[in-house]
């Protein structure tokens, strides 16, 4: 899948009455591709990544995934799609083994039993088996979480937050276990995040947003010093704060 | 992997809920109780009704049919909405809508739950009021089977519509949807014949499809009935019911894309 573009995002527009909380962004994503999406609070990240799963309609532009537009494929694309976030929940009145038994009778996983088998023990999810998730830790959810999300192996893993509220080892596992998984698969990731040292150890490439528009893309190691900044972090600030100062690419 | 609709997805929509009812069985309170005990009360009542007249009606006949039949619709109604509130009170639909499955299919899955629990509900109240009160509701013949129709017909309608005024005005609206079943029966007739309403009422109870059906089961029990006045009873209520459930559906569809349109639908939960 190498050199594929899974993902390619056309003037993409979510407005709001007069408010354009998304305006007309375009980017692409490659397989084997993990892509960042940066900005302030309230600078379109989570409004992007809701049209991409299909909850929010856009008001203008086009996605399109392996070619097809999205719009007229729902169905089809959507099981080629899977996501985490911090703010959507599982059902924590259903036991681990039944969440992943849903949602993977859902996206339609073919030998489910056994790909169930295979994600409780990749993600040390075994003996939880028979917990209902509401009763999991933090970090146990958030294994839980993944594992839901790569269970029909898609091309295409959106990550809102994936590690937010979690603490720096198992936010450090969860790492690890997306790119162990990207890397076996070949898929495509759209990473969005506010702790700059992750992204610069998980994202090949970068996009800022500001007030909906995307005022810079890079390498994440390399974007800094082309803007005069020492680091990511301060980049970001300049972002959410003087996003005027900045050269446009 | 198509548009078509899949019957799988339906399927599992229905498993969701039956893992609930298996994990926690305090969920059957909302299927069987609350009629478990309207037909123990009234049965009592009209218990004692039958004691002060001097028997030229039996109470007892009209009234508990009456109830069992108007029992099934609620739960149909409330079958479709509780299995709905599940999914808000797990605040799940960014991780259900999100997946393949189709807001068709959901509300598939959300009718199946709720047929089957309405027919294990009307199974246990026949069978309960066969067993303490000696009534049998198949008495009154393979009417029942079109009776059963209608309700069905119109519950889902109800169920439909409260749902979907609770997916626009989000999870406060629930309590819209709990008191219904008792606003319906006072125009749907189930106790007493439509022409014991105000005449402003009774033009309200013609709309209503379950009024045909509890005003045709009383003319049957009664014994005083044409066949074709019940006929064309029983397909006003039909087609009446048939409308409902296209204009709740289409009710349903057209906040469903509202939602997609405003954002409502992925931080559903809260207030709106």
């Amino acid at each position: 899948m190498k050199n594929e573009t899974i993902l390619k995002i056309e003037n993409l527009e979510k407005s709001y009455g007069k408010l354009k909380a998304v305006d007309g962004i375009s980017f692409s994503v490659e397989a084997g591709e993990t892509f960042g999406l940066l900005g302030p609070n309230g600078a379109g990240k989570t409004t992007t990544i809701n049209m991409l799963l299909g909850i929010l309609e856009p008001t203008d532009g086009k996605i399109i995934m392996l070619g097809k537009n999205m719009a007229e494929h729902h169905a089809e694309v959507r099981c080629l799609i899977n996501f985490a976030a911090v703010y959507a929940h599982l059902p924590s009145n259903l036991t681990v083994w039944q969440n992943l038994y849903i949602f993977g009778k859902l996206y339609e996983v073919k030998n489910l039993r056994s790909r169930i088998d295979t994600l409780m023990n990749e993600f040390d999810l075994k003996k939880f088996s028979a917990t209902k998730a509401g009763l999991l830790s933090s970090g146990e959810f958030s294994r839980l979480n993944l594992a839901k999300a790569i269970i029909n192996e898609p091309c295409l893993l959106l990550l809102d937050e994936p590690t937010a509220s979690l603490d720096p080892s198992i936010a450090q596992q969860i790492r690890e276990m997306v790119m162990a998984y990207a890397k076996k698969n070949g898929a495509a990731v759209v990473w969005t995040s506010h702790n700059m040292r992750e992204i610069e150890t998980v994202c090949n490439r970068v996009a800022f947003l500001s007030h909906g528009k995307i005022l810079l893309t890079g390498d994440p190691r390399t974007l800094p010093a082309q803007q005069g900044k020492k680091d990511l972090e301060e980049l970001f600030i300049t972002v959410a704060r003087e996003p005027l100062t900045l050269n446009e690419q | 992997m198509s548009n078509d609709m899949s019957f799988k997805r339906i399927y599992v929509i229905f498993i969701r809920q039956w893992f609930l009812f298996r994990s926690n069985p305090i969920r059957l309170v909302t299927v069987f109780l609350w009629g478990i005990m309207n037909i123990v009360l009234w049965g009592f009542i009209t218990k004692y009704l039958g004691t002060l007249g001097q028997a030229a009606f039996s109470f007892a006949t009209a009234l508990l049919g009456a109830i069992i039949l108007s029992e099934f619709m609620n739960r149909i109604q409330q079958g479709i909405m509780t299995s709905f509130l599940e999914d808000i009170w797990s605040q799940n639909f960014i991780n259900f809508f999100a997946s393949p499955l189709e807001i068709r299919e959901y509300l598939g899955g959300l009718v199946l739950t709720s047929i089957i629990t309405s027919l294990a509900s009307f199974a246990v109240l026949i069978l309960l009021a066969g067993i303490i009160f000696g009534y049998n509701i198949l008495e009154a013949g393979l009417f029942i089977l079109p009776f059963l129709l209608i309700l069905f017909l119109f519950g889902m309608a109800v169920g439909l519509f409260i749902t979907a005024i609770i997916f626009r005005f989000g999870p406060a609206a629930e309590w819209l949807g709990w008191p219904l079943p008792f606003l319906l029966s006072i125009f749907s007739g189930v106790f007493y014949p439509i022409a014991t309403l105000p005449s402003a009422f009774q033009i309200l109870a013609r709309l209503i499809p379950a009024s045909y059906v509890f005003e045709s089961f009383r003319s049957i029990l009664s014994g005083n009935y044409f066949f074709s006045g019940l006929l064309s009873n029983l397909l006003v209520g039909t087609a009446l019911a048939i409308f409902y459930l296209m204009l709740a559906y289409i009710f349903f569809l057209r906040v469903y894309r509202a939602n997609l349109r405003s954002g409502a639908l992925a931080r559903f939960g809260a207030e709106v």
